[in-house]
């Protein structure tokens, strides 16, 4: 069966958009964080993991989400499931951060 | 994690913006935010080394792989340790190559011209040439090029004679390739650093030829 990614010869006949884009700080951060977890050092996710994480996206986020967009949410799942960090604590954390940058944003 | 997927931008819309937008901050961004500082909490890394990883990436460019490129074409003994072991030759040039995959040279000759692609996903020889550029991620450019290369080449206003044959290869996350492009008529005499600058990334990715000087 072809996985979502395998993308060699579809019909993806559309003209090859060459526009330059920068890489935007989420961008950065988020390609940092994986180049740091999967530094042998640490060696707490290897790019297999990452991209077995991101080729089993459901398809409509696989080509709804932005590169590094699919590469977060394989690292919280690769996260959770070696248990680095729990799905409870998590949850908590991005609402507190939510929280908290909507009171910066409105000071 | 849900989220509609016109609320953020995506592979389709390169026109989005480079900045962070205004407004809330999507669930993409708040769980790197929580991810980042809960592993930080629990020791794995500092806050200095993600900027510091950050300041490794934007100082690493396509002149390193320009740079090989230069003595690939000038230096015979190290075009020869170039083609045995990428890698070690680009080593050689003081290019940290201590966490990157395996590297293939490949040679383009007036008969062959290589153009690399990664239909899987996007592996690329960032060693030696930084980031890949948007393009080289899209849908478009990993369905076509397997299977319209002369097409694809055109779009990229590279045109080449039909007894050139092409040969695309596909990267894997264990083996990247950078394209050796063929040393342009009027170079002769060129220094290093001056045939340095007539590659650039997209030459060395295969899309195009080096600049004639």
């Amino acid at each position: 069966m072809r996985g979502v990614h395998d993308l060699g010869g579809q019909p993806i006949d559309e003209e090859i958009d060459r526009a330059e884009h920068a890489q935007t700080f989420f961008e950065k951060r988020v390609d940092a964080l994986m180049r740091l977890l999967s530094d042998p050092s640490r060696g707490v996710i290897r790019v297999d993991e990452l991209r077995r994480g991101v080729e089993t996206l459901p398809e409509k986020d696989y080509f709804g989400y932005s590169y590094y967009e699919r590469w977060i949410h394989s690292i919280r799942l690769l996260l959770l499931e070696k248990g680095v960090v729990s799905e409870d604590e998590l949850n908590r954390r991005i609402e507190g951060v939510r929280k908290r940058l909507a009171a910066e944003s409105t000071r | 994690m849900s989220g509609h997927p016109h609320d953020h931008h995506s592979d389709h819309d390169p026109h989005a913006p480079v900045e962070e937008v205004e407004g809330p901050p999507s669930e993409h961004v708040l769980l790197e935010i929580a991810l980042r500082e809960l592993l930080i909490e629990k020791g794995l890394f500092a806050a200095a080394d993600v900027t510091r990883q950050i300041e490794i990436m934007d100082a690493t460019t396509p002149e390193q792989g320009a740079r090989l490129v230069a003595k690939f074409w000038t230096d015979p003994a190290y075009r020869q340790r170039a083609l045995a072991d990428g890698k070690a030759a680009a080593a050689e040039l003081g290019i940290d190559m201590s966490v990157a995959p395996k590297l293939v040279i490949l040679e383009n000759t007036a008969r062959l011209h290589h153009v690399v692609v990664c239909t899987l996903c996007s592996c690329y020889p960032r060693a030696v040439l930084g980031l890949p550029p948007a393009w080289y991620k899209s849908p478009a450019y990993r369905a076509r090029t397997v299977k319209d290369s002369r097409g694809v080449l055109a779009e990229f206003g590279t045109s080449l004679p039909d007894d050139v044959e092409i040969r695309v290869v596909d990267s894997t996350a264990d083996c990247r390739y950078l394209v050796v492009p063929v040393r342009p008529h009027g170079s002769e005499g060129m220094d290093e650093a001056a045939l340095a600058g007539l590659v650039t990334r997209d030459t060395m990715i295969g899309v195009t030829l080096a600049r004639e000087p």
